[in-house]
């Protein structure tokens, strides 16, 4: 009998010719939790991965969303986050799991991820160094933990804290996203030597990708540092 | 978080790393890895914070939950006002127990690096993190200093209602036995006024100085009960402690509180009664049980309140284990109203073609016809959007209810008011909802999560009102099953017992 990660009830693993092999990989949410993620599929945007199929056809433009577009309309940022992808829809019930991992502090329940994270690693991300997106030093006292940090040590690959995050959060959660787009102020800094993140392919990983202002703050503090492209791997999208 | 131990006058103390003495050169380590620590001796000369006392007396809470600077608190602790003592300890078969909810699970336990005590294990439980997560690597925080004193010359009972004979029995009883150690089992019919008898023996425990506690499972419960304490008992410092309540009556000598609210008490009553000590999750959370006993002194006297005990129960009752006394009349004097059995044939056969039983769709449409509400309940919540679909297509005012709906407060509020006419509901309405001149019908009443004791709550829903004491109530179903059978004897045997 294994128990669910997230409800803690009793389930039986599924019985297929993968699991009578031995090759099926080990399951830890139950039937009911398991049919709550919805794995984001099919067509995405090329930048920031969000499933098209989601929003209206009016906001997209050929492969990209709307938001993307005007990220890269500016000079600033143009380029800065080669790329972003996410595992899951960012739904009611991972709202409700992740806030359980950030705000209660239930650590353990990254464990049910290592596999489908280790899968995206494979296909989109092989060969980069993964940089977990940082906590201040007050917020990681807090919370006992980086989820960023957690989720970066389940793919199995050099995890490098390349970025330190010298402004407190006021939380990400409550500002609006114009408050998030503005960004005046400078809140990521290099948190090691230039020469191990120079001409680098560099994952940050997070466990949510909202707007991508904070992701690409964090990005272009890499890219000033020299590395070669940086793209990001979340949780939820 | 990372603590330092030293000795001073010959005991061994602890000291948080960032407050050690000066002269103290030992290594900081988490919290769980400082040898066995002395109680530091009382300094009773010395003042102590009258606030921090109130806030912490009787309980266990750790230094999140204590809204006081860490000096503040530290200075408390060499003062010998308060304990550090260990949130995760690890008992002799070397497993795991969480000192706040008794967890001892092994599957229940997890662990991560921590920033806080730099070990790359730091255990902590996963069964009660929805209260702030305890970590082995840090303490819990418990009052030793002097006791809290109540001024109990203003405590007196402002209530000239009557009792019925039943109820003074039971009041009796529980009066007689205020100050004593054990338990009492109150069993009383639903509807036979439960509140009302507890009212003197209470009066007794708060004017002897004792501090009470009224349990109950459910928020709506401690928020209907508070007024009416507030009202009976105005000279009574008096708190209500739900998940997310914000009331800030520190220290208060009479406490409502949903059980899981326990959790954070150690040892703080002398008087603990607890409300429907069969309903869901009660029964079913062993740690629940562990919480009210925890909360108690050793020497309290624990109440409990049912109107369908569990068959454990009974039998020590009647075994003489358990003393008991029982209401088995309603305060309005009427016998409780008896459920019929009506085979309904293949119901679920039926939805599943797009169609309810006709004898169930007759049910409906008599009460509307007769302008009497219903509650409709059905054995699980994808048969309720089905029977909900077909009803409304066929009648105004039907509206379903089930434990997930985010507008469940006002439905139930519709209803109350009687803008709903039948509310089709699953058996979270089983307990509590009291509306007059209503009527119960169950849909698949042989269905397992219909219990005896399900049954019997139901049944109770009916005839609550003296105005209306002779509600109807309709069991249908696919075979009879032994919870029916078992449920109707119940009933009819309270009745009997009364002699109605």
């Amino acid at each position: 009998m294994n128990y669910c990660l997230y409800c803690d009830k009793g389930f039986y693993d599924p019985v297929n010719w993968r699991s009578v092999l031995g090759l099926a990989d080990e399951v830890h949410f139950c039937e009911v939790c398991s049919s709550s993620f919805e794995r984001i599929q099919g067509e995405v945007c090329e930048i920031c991965g969000r499933s098209f199929s989601l929003f209206p056809e009016k906001y997209r433009q050929e492969n990209r969303c709307n938001d993307c577009l005007r990220w890269e309309e500016d000079d600033k940022w143009r380029g800065i986050l080669a790329k972003n992808r996410s595992l899951y829809v960012y739904n009611d019930f991972l709202k409700e799991l992740i806030s359980r991992l950030k705000y209660r502090g239930d650590a353990e329940l990254v464990n049910g991820f290592r596999q489908e994270l280790k899968g995206v690693y494979r296909q989109e991300f092989k060969g980069c160094v993964a940089v977990p997106m940082p906590l201040s030093r007050e917020r990681h006292y807090e919370r006992g933990f980086n989820q960023a940090q957690l989720l970066a040590g389940l793919l199995g690959v050099e995890v490098v804290h390349a970025v330190n995050r010298v402004l407190h959060e006021k939380k990400q959660s409550k500002k609006s996203r114009r408050e998030r787009l503005e960004m005046r102020e400078r809140i990521f800094m290099l948190g090691v030597d230039e020469e191990l993140v120079k001409g680098k392919s560099i994952v940050l990983v997070d466990d949510v990708y909202t707007t991508g202002a904070t992701i690409r703050q964090a990005a272009i503090v890499l890219k000033e540092a020299g590395a070669r492209s940086i793209a990001s791997l979340t949780l939820a999208r | 978080m990372r603590f330092v131990s030293f000795f001073a006058d010959g005991k061994t103390l602890a000291a948080p790393d960032a407050l050690k003495p000066p002269d103290v050169s030992a290594a900081p380590v988490p919290f769980y890895k400082l040898p066995v620590l002395d109680p530091p001796d009382f300094f009773g000369h010395l003042p102590f914070s009258h606030e921090l006392q109130a806030f912490l007396s009787g309980k266990l809470l750790s230094f999140d939950e204590l809204p006081y600077p860490m000096d503040m608190i530290h200075e408390h602790y060499l003062h010998g006002c308060l304990t550090y003592v260990k949130g995760i300890a690890v008992d002799v078969g070397g497993s795991f127990v969480c000192k706040r909810c008794g967890n001892d699970k092994p599957r229940l336990f997890a662990s991560f690096s921590c920033f806080r005590c730099k070990e790359t294990e730091c255990v902590y439980c996963r069964k009660c993190l929805v209260m702030g997560r305890i970590s082995r690597c840090t303490p819990l925080v418990r009052w030793c200093g002097p006791q809290l004193d109540w001024r109990v010359d203003d405590v007196a009972l402002e209530w000239d209602g009557d009792l019925s004979a039943a109820q003074k029995k039971a009041s009796d009883q529980m009066v007689s036995r205020i100050g004593d150690e054990g338990e009492l089992l109150i069993w009383a019919v639903c509807g036979a006024g439960k509140t009302e008898v507890l009212f003197h023996g209470v009066e007794k425990a708060l004017k002897a100085g004792q501090r009470v506690c009224l349990a109950t499972p459910r928020t709506d419960v401690v928020l209907e009960l508070l007024p009416r304490l507030r009202k009976v008992f105005p000279g009574v410092t008096l708190a209500g402690l739900y998940g997310g309540s914000e009331e800030k009556s520190e220290g208060a000598q009479l406490i409502v509180s949903t059980t899981h609210q326990l959790y954070r008490f150690r040892e703080a009553f002398d008087l603990v009664v607890v409300d429907e000590v069969d309903a869901f999750p009660y029964s079913y959370d062993q740690s629940l049980e562990y919480a009210v006993h925890q909360a108690k002194k050793g020497n309290a006297l624990l109440v409990y309140l049912s109107a369908t005990p569990s068959r454990k129960m009974k039998k020590s009752a009647s075994l003489g284990h358990l003393a008991h006394v029982r209401i088995p009349v309603r305060f309005h004097g009427f016998p409780l109203p008896v459920p019929r059995f009506v085979w309904c044939g293949n119901w679920k056969k039926r939805l599943k073609k797009g169609r309810l039983p006709s004898n169930v769709v007759d049910w409906v449409s008599h009460q509307l016809e007769v302008k009497r509400q219903g509650f409709l309940f059905v054995p699980s919540v994808a048969a309720l959007h089905q029977v909900v679909a077909l009803l409304k297509a066929g009648f105004p005012g039907i509206e379903g209810v089930h434990a997930e709906d985010p507008e469940r407060k006002e439905k139930v509020m519709k209803f109350r008011k009687g803008e709903v006419s039948i509310v089709v509901t699953t058996t979270i309405l089983e307990r509590g909802v009291t509306v007059p001149f209503t009527d119960v019908a169950v849909l698949g009443a042989e269905e397992d999560i219909f219990t005896e004791s399900a049954l019997v709550q139901i049944a109770g829903r009916s005839g609550r009102s003296k105005d209306d004491p002779a509600g109807d109530v309709l069991f249908f179903h696919y075979g009879r099953t032994n919870a029916m059978v078992d449920a109707k004897r119940h009933i009819e045997g309270m009745n009997k017992e009364a002699e109605l």
